[in-house]
């Protein structure tokens, strides 16, 4: 029961811990606000600036979801492609792998030509960013279907799609949401990188607004702020994971 | 003897081609089987007898010789045959219930009949769990199930269907010696209630003179019939059975002939 309870307050005091020791780090050295900020200084920024802060995350919020959204439903249907055929797989696996290689900053500027700035770059930067770990999970599941477990429903005289359905897909199932928790995250990345190089609105753009006005308390701020939206859409992730798949994780305690 | 075999088994070989690697798994195999027959195949580990199983689904084409089925041709995975594995291959996913009725889901007439006729199946896959004792957890999910738990749901999976041919490919291989021997009387019971043909393979002597009513032995790689031997045993058998000294005299039969193979 204590134990339970200290687990469950464990990542709070981590993390006041860490406001802690920056405070008093802070204080001891003297380091300038323009330079590094104490905790509290931040926080009191993030209160001046609530509803610039609310109306750039919010949008933030949007984009991430947007191109996470948009990366779920592509990542899952090429997963499903590519581990149901051996032909596809050998054909777009280099592919992807050499794709995924290019680091996304790196499109922002052709999206921005194609697009302009706005929105759009943003959301289609969240969407490639978090589309492969999606795709290279789900193909994992498909193709690492145990051998005897399809030999059973060939002798059935079932069809392909009939193996997909009744084997494939709810195996790939646990793979799909465990490459979720991994492609929320990333698709923050995605956009607030977008939003700081190619937009007007988000985040991003308010960080980068507010250090070309040296408003270093507010940049901070920016930055816990990505943080904290980072913990809770992964927590909402984890929550569908263990709703959608909790036979994959057999009953253990990790259940609660 | 009787009439035309029911599983015709001619003369069949089958090489494994991986790369340039070719291995002969087994050779010049003639089996017949009657209908509603239950014979045993047994050998050392590897002599090719999941590979016969294979074949004889058709899950494996023939590198030489033909196998027919009801006097068909196999050509291709084959309709109306059960299978069950060593690893229960159940789906972690589904409960013990929705396991059984996978085939039901698949296999003609069944699949067109089971939306309308659902709770009829369910009656039926219900009888036949609590004819293994598994009526209790019809609601559990695999891993909530013992070992022996999970072979018995997957017998009943295997034969749900009501399959002509079941193919039991060491069923009970991975289970403890109490166990096993409790299963080979659910099994018997089973096959004497429905009498499907039922081939089993297995390495454990015993178990395949309890179940069956021809034994085949097979050599080591490349696996060849050296033996088969009828057990004239009446049924239903019981563990009473297996100590008395005609079964353990064809036990013994079949062990000295397995050993003078493996010494040659
Ligand atoms: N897919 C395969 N490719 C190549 N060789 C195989 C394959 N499956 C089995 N073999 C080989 O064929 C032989 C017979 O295998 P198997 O039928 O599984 O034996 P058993 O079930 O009697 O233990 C073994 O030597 C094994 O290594
Ligand atoms: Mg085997």
């Amino acid at each position: 029961m204590n134990e339970k309870m200290l687990i469950r307050s464990m990542p709070w005091l981590v993390t006041i811990g860490l406001f802690v020791f920056w405070e008093a780090l802070c204080v001891i050295t003297g380091v300038e606000t323009f330079i590094l900020p104490r905790p509290s200084v931040v926080f009191a920024s993030m209160v001046q600036f609530a509803p610039q802060i609310l109306h750039h995350s919010l949008q933030t919020l949007m984009t991430t979801t947007a191109g996470f959204a948009l990366g779920v439903v592509g990542g899952a249907l090429l997963g499903i492609f590519i581990g149901a055929s051996r032909l596809v797989y050998v054909g777009l696996y280099p592919v992807l792998v050499g794709f995924n290689s290019i680091p996304k900053v790196a499109i922002v500027p052709v999206l921005v030509i194609w697009f302009g700035i706005g929105t759009i770059p943003a959301i289609i930067t969240a969407f490639v960013i978090s589309f492969f770990p999606i795709v290279v999970n789900v193909a994992t599941g498909l193709a690492t279907i145990e051998p005897e477990l399809r030999d059973v429903l060939r002798s059935l005289g079932a069809s392909r799609t009939e193996i997909l359905t009744k084997i494939g897909l709810p195996r790939a199932m646990p793979y799909l949401f465990a490459s979720l928790k991994i492609a929320i995250t990333l698709a923050f990345v995605g956009s607030v990188i977008a939003e700081t190089v190619a937009s007007n609105e988000g985040i991003g753009y308010l960080m980068l607004s507010a250090s070309s006005s040296y408003n270093v308390p507010l940049v901070f701020a920016g930055l816990i702020v990505v943080a904290i939206m980072g913990v809770l859409m992964y927590a909402v992730a984890v929550w569908f994971e263990r709703r959608m798949t909790g036979w994959a994780f057999r009953g253990s305690d990790l259940m609660s | 003897m009787q009439g035309p075999a029911f599983v015709k088994i001619d003369g069949v070989s089958l090489t494994y081609r991986q790369a340039e690697e070719e291995t002969l798994a087994v050779q010049d195999l003639n089996i017949d089987i009657q209908e509603g027959e239950f014979v045993a195949v047994v050998g050392p580990s590897g002599c090719g007898k999941s590979t016969l199983m294979k074949l004889v689904t058709g899950l494996l084409d023939t590198s030489a010789g033909s196998i027919t089925i009801g006097g068909k041709p196999v050509k291709g995975p084959v309709q109306g045959v059960g299978m069950a594995f060593q690893n229960s291959t159940l789906l972690p996913w589904r409960n013990t219930l929705d396991n059984v009725m996978l085939p039901l889901e698949i296999v003609e007439p069944h699949k067109r009949r089971l939306r309308r006729e659902k709770k009829a199946y369910i009656d039926q896959a219900m009888a036949l769990l609590k004819t293994v004792g598994l009526a209790d957890f019809a609601d559990k999910f695999p891993w909530q199930l013992s070992g022996g738990m999970q072979q018995r749901a997957n017998v009943c999976r295997s034969i749900i269907h009501e399959p002509r041919l079941l193919m039991l490919d060491e069923p009970f291989g991975a289970l403890d010696a109490f166990t096993r021997e409790e299963l080979w009387g659910v099994m018997q019971a089973l096959w004497m209630e429905k009498r499907f043909t039922a081939i089993l393979i297995t390495h454990d002597l015993r178990e395949a003179v309890y179940l069956a009513d021809r034994v085949f032995v097979m050599s080591k790689r490349p696996g060849r019939i050296i033996m088969s031997k009828a057990v004239n045993i009446p049924r239903p058998r019981s563990l009473e059975t297996t100590f008395e000294p005609h079964f353990g005299n064809i036990v013994h039969e079949l062990r000295e002939h397995i050993h003078s193979v493996r010494e040659s």
